[in-house]
């Protein structure tokens, strides 16, 4: 009976229904756990996280420690014996917390792995308080005094607490506020300037080239590069009186061993005590963390800060690569579908395209180095820019480069694509078009290409969807670790193909591998992750809107 | 006593005026001992004949018959079949349209073609109209709204969808994108107009409402409808041709060829013994 109802079980079918729905979850679940785990743990970073203090009680020895439990884990204890700590012969394993002191500048190192039962009269004071700052790292102690000009103003003698927290933020907002305005001068005004300087050094060097530079140029030259001296040395002034006014202040604080140090203000870029902060408060706290990591440029060797210059390289160069890619494709397959003879060769070249797709993008980054950056762009620097040699402008990595590589890269899709979409239209349809009068290529652009183009939309869907995940050819070609500046910009050509960029993808890579403090960096690297996977969502979710409003719009004949 | 059934009910149909007579037409397009092969095989066998102007030329035949190649051939329809070849010759206008040199759009412009399924393009119901026009490069606005009422009107469609001009084709009826396919093949007003089977895949509504039509664009166009239904040709066309196996076996006025059919094998044919 029961082997006749297995057999019967098998032939219904029932089998592959469960065997496909269990592959299906299967992937599921590895979706939605990597976009979990990366979410949980890259977002959770920017929660204020309670400072505790506690006594650290190791061989009889009791040290203060102040700090933020960011990690912890189970350790075998005979992991632990064997690295010389005493534990009682009962106990199988203990709980080992990272502790994130900060204080670099004082400690040298700014995390700290201690047994959880060495911990004792753990409390959180209020007063204790967080500093983020340009340099060495987060600062975690007590506020003591406010110093201004070298002199103090308040101290906790004759001061309340909290009033003198008030006081100090602030001083920290005034020193924040001088800090912008110096960003704005020393990037835009005098980036300007040095932008300008340039192009005139260029003109001349091109002119004496030509030999044309002839004394009445050479003293325009001379007259707009004096009127720029000019005006830098004006902006100077005012850089050093607001260098000056912004290191007016400073503040006293106490570290977690009891030493005082004294931070000027200028370096604080945050201050918070979260110990003493509402529930609101830090929800206010965390999405301005959140919007400082997505829109400010990163600090401290990207271990700090935001992504803002690697989300807006990654979406530029996909964008560009869009552009490329796109012409390049459809033309391709057009000609292979529309107008090459139909036979051996065309097969070989489907063959040929088809495995191109299939090469490892690191080679592609190998040929866009070699035969883009070195033989195209170096005939370009000799033919368009020799005022500039022996400085290379088009030879080497850049925007236009890398965007070129990832589009040759995504090309393949592309063509695969639109031939399939062009292979779709009815035959009438055409037909209808060349009875009217209207010859082959008239008929291709007013009513094939249109017809295909969800098909084509579709090519540029997979094309962004790979491109945007590239990183490895990238970093022969055109990324960097830190950009000076934005590819896009106030200067002319505004559009600056040339430049080196950042890129999400790299960023991961750079932060999470080459950085000199990877506790630090590890949550960025989760947080930059899932950025990156929600930029390339974003992208893909706009391909795919515009490919459903073509398709509405151009929906084949039914029947 | 069936086939004299037959033959009533045809030249009850027959609709074309009385006393045709192929002496005293103008011709529009004369075909000369023209043969068409796909690859080895012979479609079309030596065909000769006339198209009178300003008349309604009917082909039937049993499937396969090579009506509609023959019609194909009129508009180089058929040069877009990589293996077809053909020899002979079609004048229009006393110049072989086969000639080397022959512009084949500026040909396909003065013979328009209607195919069976209706096969608007994805635009809207002007823009499909106007697409001929815009082909020939005419930007002007004023022109391009006239011609396209003007098509609209003769094709029967204006009432029916001048409030909704901009509106997708592909949202219209299957009779009536049929007829949007007419309004916009005589918006660039063709010398000819080939049908092919243009009501086979419509409803009789549909279809009665395109035979009208046939029956009024007759007076500014010559027409050549291939159809598979004999009742249709009878009703539409003043001449009619009867063609088998690649051959044209007859060709006379509808009349005649109905009620009074030369060959042997056009009156089986149209009294049903094949077909």
């Amino acid at each position: 009976m029961m082997r006749i109802g297995l057999k019967q079980w098998f032939s219904s079918g029932l089998p592959w229904i469960w065997l496909n729905g269990a592959a299906v979850s299967i992937n599921i679940i590895m979706v939605v756990g990597v976009l979990a785990l990366i979410a949980v743990r890259g977002l959770g970073h920017f929660w204020p996280a309670p400072i505790l203090q506690a006594q650290v009680q190791v061989q009889q020895q009791s040290t203060r420690l102040i700090g933020s439990i960011v990690d912890d884990e189970l350790v075998s204890a005979e992991q632990l014996r064997g690295s010389g700590v005493i534990l009682p012969a009962s106990q199988e394993s203990a709980k080992r917390l990272l502790i994130k002191t900060g204080n670099r500048d004082v400690t040298r190192a700014d995390f700290l792995w201690v047994l959880e039962q060495d911990l004792t009269s753990i409390v959180y004071p209020q007063e204790m308080m967080a500093l983020e700052r340009r340099e060495w790292g987060n600062f975690y102690g007590r506020l003591v005094a406010l110093k201004e000009a070298g002199s103090m103003i308040v101290d906790r003698d004759n001061y309340a607490d909290e009033d003198m927290w008030q006081l100090f933020l602030g001083r920290v907002e005034r020193s924040l506020v001088i800090y912008d305005d110096i960003q704005s001068i020393e990037k835009g005004a005098i980036g300007k300037i040095n932008y300008g300087m340039e192009r005139l050094r260029l003109q001349q060097r091109g002119l004496e080239l030509k030999n044309q530079l002839t004394p009445l140029l050479k003293a325009q030259l001379d007259a707009k590069r004096s009127e720029l001296d000019q005006r830098y040395a004006g902006l100077q002034q005012k850089l050093i009186d607001l260098y000056a006014d912004l290191e007016r202040d400073s503040m006293i604080a106490q570290t977690m061993d009891g030493t005082q140090v004294e931070i000027n203000l200028s370096k604080v870029v945050r201050a918070y005590r979260p110990n003493a902060m509402t529930s609101i408060e830090k929800i206010a706290f965390y999405i301005s963390k959140v919007w400082e990591f997505v829109s400010t440029e990163p600090r401290e060797a990207n271990t700090e800060g935001g992504v803002y210059p690697a989300i807006f390289g990654t979406v530029l160069m996909v964008l560009l690569m869009s552009v490329m890619v796109t012409p390049i494709g459809v033309v391709a397959a057009v000609y292979l579908r529309e107008y090459a003879r139909q036979g051996l060769v065309t097969r070989i070249i489907r063959i040929a395209v088809n495995n191109l797709a299939g090469v490892p993008s690191i080679v592609y980054g190998v040929f866009g180095l070699g035969f883009f950056i070195y033989f195209l762009g170096g005939n370009i620097d000799q033919l368009f820019f020799p005022e500039a040699a022996p400085a290379p402008t088009f030879g080497t990595p850049g925007l236009l480069w890398a965007s070129l590589t990832l589009a040759l890269l995504t090309v393949p899709v592309v063509i695969v694509a639109t031939e399939e979409g062009l292979s779709r239209i009815p035959r009438a349809v055409r037909e209808g078009s060349l009875a009217l009068g209207a010859t082959k290529a008239e008929t291709l652009w007013r009513v094939v290409l249109p017809m295909a183009s969800p098909a084509i939309m579709t090519g540029v869907i997979l094309a962004v969807a790979r491109a945007a995940g590239e990183v490895a050819p990238l970093m022969l070609v055109g990324v960097v670790k830190l950009a000076p500046s934005l590819p896009l910009d106030g200067n002319y050509p505004f559009l600056h193909l040339d430049q080196k960029f950042m890129h999400l993808g790299f960023h991961i890579y750079d932060v999470g591998f080459q950085s000199p403090n990877v506790e630090a960096a590890r949550p960025l690297v989760y947080a930059t992750a899932f950025l990156l996977v929600l930029v390339i969502a974003l992208l893909n979710l706009s391909a795919v809107a515009i490919r459903n409003r073509l398709r509405e719009k151009y929906k084949a004949l039914e029947s | 006593m069936m086939e004299v059934e037959r033959k009533t009910n045809f030249s009850l149909a027959i609709n074309a005026p009385q006393g045709l007579s192929m002496e005293q037409e103008r011709i529009a397009v004369e075909v000369n001992g023209l043969n068409l092969y796909y690859g080895d095989k012979r479609a079309l066998n030596s065909i000769t004949m006339q198209v009178p102007r300003n008349r309604v030329t009917a082909f039937i035949g049993p499937s396969g018959c090579g009506k509609s190649t023959l019609l194909r051939c009129f508009n180089r329809m058929n040069d877009l079949v990589d293996s077809c070849n053909i020899d002979g010759e079609i004048t229009l206008d006393k110049q072989n349209i086969y000639a080397k040199g022959v512009d084949v759009a500026e040909l396909r412009r003065r013979v328009g073609m209607v195919f069976q399924k209706p096969n608007p393009f994805p635009k809207s119901i002007f823009e499909n109209v106007a697409y001929g026009l815009r082909i020939q490069g005419i930007k002007k606005k004023r022109l391009i709204n006239e011609t396209v009422e003007w098509a609209l009107k003769s094709a029967a469609l204006w009432d029916e969808v001048k409030d909704r001009l901009h509106e997708s084709a592909l949202g219209m009826s299957g009779g009536q994108q049929q007829r949007l396919v007419i309004a916009r093949t005589i918006a660039v007003k063709p010398e000819i107009l080939l049908l092919d089977e243009p009501a086979s895949s419509l409803d009789p509504i549909s279809t009665l409402k395109i035979e009208e039509l046939i029956h009024e664009l007759k007076k500014d166009f010559t027409i050549v409808i291939v159809t598979h239904n004999m009742q249709q040709a009878a009703r539409v066309s003043d001449y009619t041709a009867f063609m088998y196996m690649g051959d044209l076996i007859e060709f006379g006025t509808t009349d005649q060829l109905f009620t009074n059919p030369v060959q042997k094998q056009t009156e089986d044919y149209i009294t049903g013994r094949y077909g």
